[in-house]
């Protein structure tokens, strides 16, 4: 039996989305290079949509692919429905993680709400601090 | 094309040694321990396998015990050796940082039980030198135990030395040669060696079978009660087939050690040569004192599983070092005690070869790392923000 899912792998081996947004509208990043994984998330909003969205990923293959699915899951959707996006949908639609790898799908929840937050913050919006905020700053493993 | 370059994590069987095992299967399955015919056709299978075993050695049948494997074979040494020493009143037990798990995790239980560990530093290219050992030898001391070759960084250490002077100083010295069993020459008499574990699947043999060499006069302490069977010291009806597979295996290795060598370090040192060109990359474990096969790198900004997701795609095996692939959250215990950071240490690679291996296959090798790594960084937040000049590059160029 293989480690991953055929959508992990194909989310892995062939990213949506991948790449960096000059004049990004909001930017996030969470994990650390310690831990082995980090995770950077870049979008940019028009009428509280977010009209296009690119990350970068240093970490394994479910980390990758969880960026991918991520970022295809909130492209062109409202900022308040991306805020709701749970680690849980991330993982189930790459067909499941195994439960050693699910703080991968975290840190994607975790980025795109870094980012949003970030975007909230720059452009002057108040918004509803998340209570998870704070520890995807200080990303641990304890998530999962 | 698949490639397999993990020869360090298993071996695929030789010839001689399945064809052995199948005619021990089918012709010799009787029990050793009954006294008929049937079972004493299987008692000289295991006599003839143990006398070449230790004439390969270089030491006595009788010093031998087989076990279920190198981990077995780790455990039983040590824990015997504890016990003598505590017998004398002695419990200080001398290791270094990199042991396998199998004699770290050992040493961890044993401290538990009241025994004080020791475990040398390895320095930047992992190994210990005969003098450290020295220093560190007290009147408690009851065992010295280190490996004879590092499975992950391939380093070779100074055995002879260090069994020389547990020898004057009237030390156990225990060595792990799993990874140098059939690779580096080993006469446990002329190394001074008083204990030595070995595994038959580093070298081509069957799974689930290795041995512990303990000099005569050495008590072994039982970890499986039973039956009489290997004097006593490891309970359990023998596994013939194994046993058998484990000795032809060794006699081909042995046998073919020097030409073996000779092939299989010139690809290594091609890989290496090839390697070393990655932008940021280095060298893991020692240059010159090196097992023929090993091949280890550390490439800044990527982290190993996705790099080895990669290569099994481009028909490369080979294993990490990454927390990711440990299942573990620490990336490896070897890579921390050579003084890697943990970001460095979590894009590691080890290729692993064997005399099976193509100048071909390296040929591949040498075109899928660079391109693997490559992309791997060009999605990596922090590859650009080591090529942006916000993180520094832990490893330079020179």
């Amino acid at each position: 039996m293989a480690l991953y899912s055929e959508k992990v792998m194909d989310h892995f081996k062939n990213p949506r989305n991948v790449g960096i947004i000059e004049n990004a509208d909001g930017v996030g990043e969470v994990g650390n290079a310690k831990c082995g994984d980090i995770m950077k998330i870049y979008i940019k909003v028009e009428n509280d949509i977010i009209a296009d969205v690119k990350f970068e990923t240093f970490g394994c293959g479910s980390a990758i692919a969880s960026s991918s699915m991520a970022t295809e899951m909130i492209k062109g959707k409202p900022l308040s429905e991306a805020l709701t996006l749970t680690n849980k949908a991330v993982a189930e639609a790459l067909d499941g993680l195994p439960a050693h790898k699910l703080h991968c799908s975290v840190l994607a929840e975790e980025a795109i709400r870094n980012a949003i937050e970030n975007y909230y913050e720059t452009h002057g919006i108040p918004y509803e601090k998340s209570e998870c905020s704070e520890c995807a700053k200080e990303h641990d493993h304890d998530h999962e | 094309m698949k490639i397999y370059a993990d020869n360090a994590a298993t071996t695929k069987i030789c010839k001689a040694a399945l064809t052995a095992m199948n005619e021990c299967m089918e012709h010799v399955w009787g029990n050793p321990s009954s006294l008929h015919t049937i079972g004493q056709e299987a008692a000289e299978a295991l006599m003839r396998a143990r006398i070449s075993m230790a004439r390969r050695l270089g030491c006595d049948p009788s010093e031998i015990t087989f076990t279920s494997g190198g981990s077995e074979a780790d455990n039983q040494a040590l824990r015997s050796a504890a016990m003598i020493g505590k017998r004398k009143g002695k419990t200080h037990i001398i290791s270094t940082a990199f042991e396998h798990h199998a004699v770290l995790h050992t040493l961890k239980r044993l401290e538990q039980e009241g025994f004080t560990v020791t475990l040398l530093d390895v320095g930047s290219t992992g190994t210990v030198s005969a003098r450290q050992v020295a220093d560190a030898i007290t009147p408690e001391t009851c065992l010295v135990t280190v490996m004879y070759a590092n499975n992950e960084i391939g380093s070779i250490l100074p055995i002879a030395e260090i069994g020389v002077i547990c020898k004057e100083k009237g030390v156990i010295f225990h060595t792990d040669a799993v990874q140098a069993a059939g690779h580096l020459p080993i006469n446990v008499r002329e190394q001074n060696i008083a204990m030595l574990s070995l595994s038959a699947h580093k070298f081509h043999g069957p799974k689930g079978i290795g041995l512990l060499y303990a000099q005569k006069g050495i008590r072994l302490t039982s970890l499986i009660e039973g039956g009489a069977q290997e004097r006593g010291k490891r309970a359990g009806t023998e596994d013939i087939p194994a046993i058998v597979g484990m000795a032809t295996a060794f006699d081909e290795a042995c046998g073919h050690m020097e030409q073996n060598a000779a092939k299989i370090s010139a690809m290594r040192d091609r890989l290496i040569d090839g390697l070393s060109k990655i932008p940021h990359s280095i060298l893991n474990g020692d240059p010159i004192n090196r097992l023929p096969g090993n091949v280890n790198f550390c490439f800044e900004g990527i982290e190993g599983e996705s790099l080895l997701l990669l290569l099994d795609e481009e028909g490369v095996c080979a294993s990490s070092g990454s927390a990711c692939t440990s299942g573990s959250l620490d990336p490896s215990h070897v890579l921390l005690a050579i003084g890697r950071p943990h970001e460095i240490a979590h894009g590691s690679l080890r290729l692993s070869l064997c005399a099976e291996n193509t100048d071909e296959e390296i040929d591949h090798i040498l075109r899928a790392v660079p391109k693997v790594v490559e992309y791997l960084r060009s999605i990596s937040p922090v590859w650009r923000d080591l090529q942006t000049g916000k993180r520094e590059y832990v490893i330079k160029e020179a």
